[in-house]
């Protein structure tokens, strides 16, 4: 059969239909017409008109984090393509496998400062991982299949693809390849066994072991593999930001989530461990709190990672092991199986003693209060009548440690929110991606007053595609997480922290159509949450401004530059 | 690496955005046109010497990274020179010339433009050897390095 000759723009859709795209976040203009009309005329993906391209990106991004699957979005040439940038600057930090198509002016107006031009190649370059800019027909075909493969394979990211409107017009045959070959790009993927051996030694022979796995578990879909070699080991495990979910917060080995806003037991354990066992994860500074402190401690390290750029960058590794973390803790299960006569588990009784020293601390008990909403009973209360299950994405700031805090995740790909880049205004588009990835399935936003009016315009894409999400609004009237800095570290001069002219929340959700609650009595926060969650309201997006303690802080917390092990507790506090 | 456009800034920009020092970089077409090789020099701690590496190896249009101090190897750099070349001066610069096997490529009434190819320090040595007040403008194209013997970079 002949290959069917069609334009450039009809060769972007069906190459999205090859990949079984079935959601493009987008926004169109003048440069991406071509491409707009021939979605015009398709059914196989579904468009979703957003409000600012910004929120395309979180969208398709959230859409990936919550399937599995690679998030497309799509914007026009210069300011469409710019808006996108916090997108995927963000998706970027947390290496989200994602395909953003951006229109260009033509071909021969490149670089003549034509209508709506900018140098998004340029633009983009250190928050992608890779992109392209297509110059011929021809290559349209080829390229986005390489920018599929690029973004799903080795350590994922987000791929940009630049197409100059007059290239959407000419036309060519449509062949679109099987299989692509980079030869400057063969990422491994399975982990070396001599080193995998040494790690498992170093394992069994350790009196103070300590797991602590991050967002590699959950993207790389290691969950599963990592519960057996865990369960089999019988040792504590730490997850970080990225990586809760990945091992299920009710299991006794789990010590909760480490880092800044950590609990006591799993920053003091990490701290104090003689063999920590590191998978996908890259020590990050809100993890391991300043480096030369936590090198204080002589510990063997372990570290499995798909980058090998991601082992030995901040903190020297004893054993690194390069591979898919997934296929590495699934070999590393086989090997112990062969020699775990060897294990004795009597090894760590006294370290589990230690540990259980440690969690009588009850770093996370606060004091509850009768006519003030505390918003941790907010996240407690939201836990029970989600039954545990629902998709939560947060935006940036307390809210997010007290999600991160108050609601024990038992599955992957359940807790979304911007760990690397820290974006404020990701919630609620994070919302809609998940909510369009899983229809049936529980979505609740958990923000600040202030985040959610970064992409506050979203309301009306989730009226227009049906999107009943709920969104848990924690309204300290304060920029809470910044406050909370300025009261600590800069003698309570709030500059600029504060929350004035707040709109009406619930009005503004009715002015969108959708519902709104205003939640200001403690007594309020189960009945309100559960209307909000009954099937009465299955269908309809749910705005709960719940009116919260001004003055309540995040606990435990490593101040900046401090050791993990020098956290302030909510008792220091009093 | 692959002999797109842009790759050249992907690797400037991996530079610039980490802080890594570029004392300096040059880039030409190989014999295979799809590729292009380059030569950097740069200075760090042997850990970031090896983040570099890696961070070089992960941009996509990187076919392979070799550290030519792992081995034996050899580096040279190119430099013109214009130096005044009046009366008092025109001896003398014939004589350094010679020691440093320079060659005198162009000759006014004033001046001469000279041509040195050596190691950065060679060049150095030269410059160092001449009056300050006769160098009138210089120009180096940055170390080239290949591998001594059967030490080879080269893609399958
Ligand atoms: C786009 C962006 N701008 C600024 C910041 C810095 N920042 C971090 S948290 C925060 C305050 C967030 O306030 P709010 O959404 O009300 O949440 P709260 O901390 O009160 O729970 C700010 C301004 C950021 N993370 N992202």
């Amino acid at each position: 059969m002949k290959p069917e000759i069609i334009t450039g723009a009809e060769i972007v859709i069906r190459s999205l239909q090859k990949e079984s795209v079935d959601f493009v976040f987008g926004y169109p203009g003048g440069a991406v017409l071509n491409i707009y009309d021939a979605i015009f005329n398709q059914k196989h993906f579904k468009h979703v008109l957003v409000r600012h391209e910004q929120a395309a990106v979180h969208a398709a991004d959230a859409f990936s984090r919550s399937s599995g699957k690679v998030g497309v979005a799509l914007v026009t040439s210069g300011p469409g393509a710019t808006n996108a940038v916090t997108g995927i600057a963000t998706a970027y930090m947390d290496s989200v496998p994602m395909v953003i198509i951006s229109g260009q002016v033509p071909t021969h107006a490149i670089g003549e400062d034509a209508f709506q031009e900018c140098d998004t190649v340029g633009i983009t370059r250190p928050c992608v991982k890779h992109n392209f800019l297509i110059k011929d027909v021809k290559k349209i075909a080829s390229t986005m299949k390489k920018a599929f493969y690029l973004a799903s394979s080795g350590r994922p990211g987000p791929v940009l693809v630049d197409i100059p409107k007059d290239i959407t017009a000419e036309k060519t045959e449509f062949i679109y390849p099987d299989k692509i070959n980079l030869r400057s790009y063969t990422p491994v993927s399975k982990g070396h066994t001599g080193q995998i051996k040494k790690a498992l030694e170093l394992l069994l022979n350790a009196k103070k072991p300590m797991i602590y796995s991050g967002g590699g578990v959950v993207l790389g879909d290691a969950s599963n593999a990592l519960q057996k070699i865990v369960n089999a080991l019988g040792f504590p495990i730490t997850n970080t930001l990225m990586g809760l979910g990945g091992f299920p917060a009710s299991d006794e080995k789990f010590l909760g989530m480490l880092g800044m806003h950590g609990t006591y037991e799993a920053n003091m354990a990490m701290q104090d461990c003689d063999v920590l066992f590191a998978v996908g994860a890259r020590f990050d500074d809100r993890v391991i709190g300043n480096p030369d402190h936590f090198l204080s401690k002589p510990r063997k390290i372990i570290h499995v990672d798909i980058d090998p750029a991601s082992i030995s960058k901040r903190v020297k590794i004893d054993v690194p092991i390069v591979g898919d973390v997934k296929s590495v803790l699934e070999d590393m299960y086989l090997i112990y199986n062969e020699f775990n006569e060897k294990h004795d588990k009597n090894n760590i009784t006294s370290w589990m003693e230690q540990i259980k020293e440690w969690s009588k601390k009850d770093c996370m008990a606060y004091k509850d209060d009768e006519s003030v909403i505390k918003p941790q009973r907010v996240i407690q209360t939201l836990h029970k009548v989600t039954k545990g299950d629902a998709f939560v994405t947060s935006d940036v700031g307390q809210h997010q440690m007290w999600a991160a805090q108050y609601y024990p995740f038992e599955k992957p790909r359940r807790w979304i929110n911007s760990g690397g880049l820290g974006t404020m205004g990701v919630g609620l588009p994070y919302a809609m991606g998940c909510q369009l990835a899983f229809p049936e399935l529980q979505v609740a936003c958990v923000t600040g007053e202030a985040s959610i009016q970064m992409c506050i315009q979203e309301l009306s894409t989730c009226k227009q595609f049906h999107l009943p999400v709920k969104i848990i609004n924690l309204n300290n009237r304060y920029m809470g997480m910044v406050r909370q800095w300025q009261e600590f570290f800069y003698g309570n001069r709030y500059a600029e922290s504060y929350m004035d002219a707040l709109p009406d929340f619930v009005k503004l959700a009715e002015s969108y159509g959708h519902i709104g609650m205003k939640i200001e009595k403690p007594s309020e926060i189960e009945p309100a949450l559960k209307e909000a969650f009954s099937p009465k309201l299955k269908e309809r997006l749910v705005f709960m401004d719940f009116i919260t303690d001004q003055s309540e802080n995040v606990f435990p917390m490593v101040p900046n530059g401090k050791g993990l092990s020098e956290m302030i507790l909510a008792e220091d506090d009093q | 690496m692959e002999n797109e456009s842009g790759a050249l800034s992907r690797v400037s920009g991996l530079f610039s955005a980490r802080g890594y020092n570029i004392e300096s970089l040059t880039v030409a077409p190989t014999e295979d046109a799809t590729l292009s090789r380059m030569t950097i020099v740069t200075s760090g701690s042997d850990s970031v010497i090896e983040q570099i590496i890696k961070q070089l190896n992960k941009l996509i249009d990187v076919v392979r990274v070799l550290d030519l101090n792992d081995g034996k190897h050899i580096e040279r750099e190119l430099m013109l020179v214009k130096v005044k070349a009046t009366n008092k001066y025109r001896d003398e610069m014939k004589r350094i010339s010679d020691i440093f096997r320079a060659r005198i490529i162009d000759v006014s009434d004033n001046t001469f433009t000279i041509e040195l190819t050596g190691s950065a320090s060679k060049l150095d040595a030269y410059l160092d050897s001449l009056d300050s007040d006769s160098i009138i403008e210089t120009v180096r194209t940055g170390a080239s390095g290949i591998g001594r013997g059967d030490r080879i970079l080269k893609v399958q």
